[in-house]
Parts: C-alpha cells; structure tokens; sequence
C-alpha cells in the first residue's frame, strides 16, 4: 500500500494509506478503536473497484494532532478537513467507518450530506442503549482487548499484538503505551459513555447508508443493529457470521463483497 | 475511613474493593455508629495536641467513607477549637461548577476561625474518572482550569466574569471569602511527575506525597521533588512537603506486632483490592510516566498472584512505622530527615482498627513520639508560609460559651 502525510488546515498531521486506481471512485475508510492494523485485505479488495484512502485518526500511528481534538464537533470537523485535504470535496465519496471510524462517519454525514456519496457502518458506536450497555473499554486489561474485539481468538494473537497474553514484557508495555494514545484520544468522543446524542441528529443523514455487523460482536451487540435500523429505516442491514467487532480483520472478503455490493 | 467489614474471603470473591464493590456490603446501621467513632477519633488527635486533622475525597471505595470530606470537616470545625482542618483535599475538577470548592473552603475557613488547610488533588482515576465519568485526556487541563477559577475567585474584589473551556460564569461573586490572605494554605497531593513539581513551584504550594507504601520507597520521588525545588532556584524549606505515614506504636515492638498486624495486613490486602484495569484509563497519565512504568500487573495471572503481604515485609521495607516508641521515633526521624519534609500525616488509624486500639496508637504517639520530633527542622520553625494562620480570637460554639444554656 502506499502511504503519505497530509497536513490539515487546523494543523494534525495526517498519514493515509492508500489502495486502487486514483480514477476508480473514491472510499475513504475510517478504521475503528484500534487503529489500523497490519493486515490490509479488506482495504486491498475494496481497492479492486474503488481508490481507497484510509486516514489515521490524529493519536494513531504516526498522525499527530490529537491535541486539537477535544470534543464530538472537532472530530467531525477533522473528518471533513480530512476530505479537504485529499481534495475529495468535489468527488462525493464513500466513507466506510469501522467501530469509532463508523460514529465520525455518522456524524460528518449528518453535519455535510451534500459533501458525501454513500455511508456504510460497520460495528459502529455512537449509540446507547441502557439495558444492553457496552462494556467499560477503559477500564480493559490489555488481554481482554483480543476477547471482546476479535471472535476468532487466534486472529486476536496474531493482529493485536500485545492485546493479547504475552509473554514479551516490552511488547506489553508498547501496547499499554501506544493503547493510552489511542483511547486516550478515543476517549474524547467514548468517555465515559459513547453516546454524544448522534441519534437527536440522525434525521439530518439521507445518503445511501448500509449497517454491517459481525454477528458474534461481544462489544457492540446485535440489539444494537436493531437500533440502527429503527433510526435509519431506509438503511440497508447486513450480519456476517463467523466474526466479532472486527470483522473488517475477520471476514474481509465477506464484508468486501457487501460493501462492493452495496456502493456499485 | 474504612469499611472495616469487608469479608475474609473478599480478595477472591470480588475484583476491587474501588468503583465496582458490592454497595450491598454496606450497612448504614452500622455506619451510624462507625462515621461517629471515626469523628471522634479524629476529635481525640485534638485534644491530644495533634497540629492538624485530616480529611480526604473518595469514592465508592470500600477504604474510604468519605465521598464528601467538607461534611466531616465541617463538624470537626464545630467540635475542635485548636487543630488545624486539613481537607486533603476536593477533587476540583468534579464539581461542577468548581466555584462551589470556593465557596465551602471559605465557608470551612470562616467556620473554623482560619483553621483550613485546602487540598486541591487531580483525582485519582478511579475516583475521577470511573466514578464521577471525567474524559480521562481532560482531567488534568480541567483541573489547571478549575484551580484558576478558585483561585481567581478567593482573590477578587469585584464580580468577574469567566470564560473558561469547561466552566462558564458570568458573574463569579465568591461569597464568603476565607478568613486567611490571600488564601488557606494549599496542598498538592501529587504521584512524581514534574508537571506537578513545576505546578507547586509556580504557585509556592505544598506538594504532599500521599503513598500508603512508606518513606523508605518514597526517597526516590522526594530527591526528584527536591532536586526540581533546587534547579527552580526555590529556598529548601522543609515545609514546602508533606508525607504520608502509617504508624503503629505500643510499649513494645512485639506488642505492635500483636495489636495491630492483623488490621494493618486487613488494609493491604483487603483495602488496597483495586482491579488493575481501573489504574490507568488510556489518557490518564502522560505517555512519557506510563513508558517509565513495568505493565507486569496488567498481565491475566498477576490477577491471580497478588500476594499478601506479611508483617514482617511491611515492617522491614518500612511501609508502615510501627513497634516501641524508641523504635516508632527514630523511623520517623529517618523519614522527616530522608525525605526533607516539615509535615507529616500520621495514619493512626488502618483498616478495621478498634476504636480502643486506635486511641491507644493516638495516644502514645502524641505523648511518646511526638515531642522528640517537635525539635527538628529548627533552622525553619519561624516559616510559616505553608500553616494557617487563624484568628486570635475565635467564636466557640454556644452550648460551650455558656453550658448553663444546657
């Protein structure tokens, strides 16, 4: 994949990975709680039919910035400066938020409908249902990240390292460091509980939306499909099987195939 | 103030003895009786010549019955004439407004006739962030704000308004206003990060080390402070920190041992349960103090491995003070002197102590203690830029002015 920095007009500095031909339509994916990890599948196979950019948020990687970022409204905003500075404003594209990635996307589709093509969610946050409360992230063990995000736990040790039981106590240590980075900035929109009253603006998304969910998530479960659905009654619904929170690591080339399905 | 019922079994039976416990294992009949034992004690170090009562914010802990500190202060301002009140202190980035932190100190310092130490502690993130829901990457700049307002507030003389990021005010009147000028002693109860250093230089504030692990395992961070407080161009007034302590003392070594083991390994291994995860929200600590610090207790079988702890490892790595009053003054001799400071809180009284008990501990440290200890940091006895400074004159409570009212 090809990778490069951008520097928006507020001042993060962004890198974005990039898949496909740069005439194919545009797909910006916005990854999820953990970042973006090593396996590049999913991104590789949507950048069969679309040019895929995937930005890291600001506190990810190597994107700088997070400072900037204090509340729902600046991560929205830097969203939409994102697409400025991929000059993607004039193109309507895809976006295809993953878990965290999903809420921003939600959000800047109910901020600037006119600004993008379709909205697809996968395992999404941003809303809150009492008696099916999301569990506490924060207050993790480094182990139970693999357990709540993955269904298949040999995947969990193979792509998150030190999200799970290691033995490697530097690689334990990254992983706790590089994870307060993460959530520390993710935390800002997920603290203490990820709800910042998306739903009293959802009436304003009207793109195309598809809501995509790994049938085995133990983080976000399935009652919230449902209450995507009951808010976006014009939305299109998709589960995959065999597959948690990060289905998009878990089953790519199902979920390629959906979301191929769904922007064509 | 601890819940001194937790059962034996606890450690095993529930992850943390902080933010999760079981309300369940909280009884208010016995609590009744319990918040006045412990008021009473504190009373006690009063009358028996204590130069301060202290007080502390905590909650949903099962060590800590107090959510609110300012209600005990304020019956303790009522029932004392002497002691300083030492609220160490109010997490001021939960109160929202924290004007009201303003206002209840004043009221506290006003009531006590300036007798108020005010403590203005981060939080910790259980308490924080867990419990009273605070965005663990804002705390800290919430805080700095709120510690502004207050300060700004106890400092005017006319209404102002104030446009901060997380407070908006646009008539802030603190009404009252404390007794002391500018304002009450302030204390910084702080875990080693120069941030905080550089915090209590800027403003000449107290820096409290509140570690319940002993001054032996304290030096390193005190050296650290000390070395800032020298490389700030600061005097080395020994009165510039504070330390915490648990401290038992009888006649004799052995008798400590017997007397108070068992409470004091009741509050290592029951009291201080806290579910690693709740140490460190992601955004809490600076990614610079957490690369610096060994993530081993996150690992799945530390769960499992949390040892307990002896009498005899206590005692020996010098997390508690505790035996003969020879024995008790010149461990604390070590700490005043090792760790350079002019203030020492005494934890007299540890995990499911008997009143009895607690009282005797009280006792023989202020009568065979304390007085060796009065005459240290001579060459400082006339600083006073970090203790109270009450009226002269102070009102008492009726019923004491005149007992024929009875």
């Amino acid at each position: 994949m090809i990778e490069r920095t951008v520097e928006t007009l507020r001042g993060a500095r962004v890198r974005v990975f990039e898949a496909g031909r740069v005439e194919a339509p545009p797909l910006v994916f916005m990854h999820g709680l953990s970042g973006l990890l090593e396996d590049t599948r999913f991104m590789e196979l949507l950048g069969q039919e679309f040019h895929v950019l995937a930005p890291e948020l600001p506190g990810y990687g190597q994107s700088t910035g997070e400072q900037l970022l204090e509340d729902m409204l600046d991560f929205t905003l830097h969203g939409m400066d994102v697409l400025v500075a991929l000059d993607l404003t004039d193109t309507k594209p895809a976006l295809v938020g993953h878990s965290v990635g999903g809420m921003i996307a939600a959000e800047m589709a109910c901020l600037a409908p006119q600004s993008i093509g379709k909205l697809v969610l996968i395992d999404a946050f941003g809303l809150w249902l009492p008696e099916q409360p999301i569990p506490d992230v924060f207050a993790f063990m480094p182990y139970e990240f693999g357990e709540y995000l993955f269904h298949d736990q040999k995947r969990a040790a193979e792509l998150l390292p030190g999200g799970t039981e290691l033995a490697d106590s530097d690689g334990l240590r990254d992983f706790v460091v590089d994870n307060a980075r993460r959530l520390g900035t993710a935390g800002k929109v997920l603290f203490p509980i990820p709800n910042r009253r998306l739903s009293k603006r959802l009436y304003r998304l009207t793109v195309q939306t598809l809501i995509v969910w790994g049938a085995q998530d133990r983080l976000i479960p399935a009652a919230y499909v449902a209450e995507w659905a009951k808010l976006l009654p014009h939305a299109r619904v998709a589960c995959i099987e065999n597959a948690g929170h990060m289905l998009p690591y878990e089953q790519p080339d199902a979920l390629a195939r959906e979301v191929g399905a769904f922007l064509s | 103030m601890p819940w001194p019922e937790l059962p034996d079994e606890f450690g095993s039976r529930y992850r943390s003895v902080w933010v999760d416990l079981p309300s369940s294992l909280f009884d208010p009949v016995r609590g009744n009786a319990l918040y006045h034992e412990y008021m009473d004690q504190l009373e006690y170090a009063d009358q028996l010549g204590f130069d301060g009562i202290g007080v502390n914010e905590h909650h949903q802990n099962g060590y800590g019955l107090m959510p609110s500190p300012n209600l005990i202060a304020a019956t303790l301002a009522r029932r004392t004439s002497r002691a300083a009140i030492c609220v160490i202190g109010n997490s001021i980035a939960l109160y929202n407004p924290p004007i009201r932190v303003a206002e209840e100190f004043a009221m506290l310092d006003v009531i006590s006739g300036g007798r108020l130490v005010a403590g203005f502690p981060v939080g910790t993130p259980m308490d924080t962030n867990f419990c009273y829901g605070q965005i663990p990457a804002l705390t800290r700049d919430k805080y700095a704000e709120a510690h502004d307002l207050i300060m700004q507030a106890w400092a005017a003389d006319e209404p102002f308004a104030f446009d901060g990021k997380y407070t908006q005010l646009r008539w802030v009147n603190c009404w009252p206003k404390p007794i002391q000028k500018p304002h009450p002693p302030i204390y910084i109860p702080g875990g080693g990060s120069i941030e905080t250093f550089d915090f209590c230089l800027d403003h000449d504030y107290n820096y409290s080390y509140l570690s319940f692990y002993g001054y032996l395992a304290a030096k390193g961070l005190m050296d650290g402070y000390w070395e800032r407080v020298a490389a700030r161009g600061k005097d080395a007034s020994p009165h510039r920190a504070a330390f915490a302590q648990i401290i038992a003392v009888a006649e004799t070594d052995a008798e400590a041992e017997r007397l108070y083991s068992e409470h004091i390994l009741y509050f290592y291994n029951r009291c201080l349960h806290v579910f690693p995860g709740f140490l460190d929200p992601p955004g809490y600590r600076t990614l610079k103090t957490l690369s610096a610090t060994s993530a081993a207790r996150l690992r799945r079988q530390y769960l499992g491995e949390r040892a307990a702890l002896t009498w005899g490892d206590l005692v020996e790595s010098g997390t508690v003070i505790a035996g003969g009053p020879d024995t008790v003054r010149q461990r604390m001799e070590e700490l005043i002197t090792s760790l350079r400071v002019g203030h020492v809180f005494c934890l007299l009284h540890t995990g499911n102590q008997s009143d009895e008990k607690t009282r005797y501990n009280t006792r023989l440290f202020a009568e065979k203690v304390m007085p060796g200890l009065r005459g240290m940091w001579r060459e400082w006895g006339d600083d006073e830029r970090w203790w109270i400074h009450p009226l002269e004159q102070r009102v008492r409570p009726a019923v004491e002015r005149e007992p024929a009212l009875r």
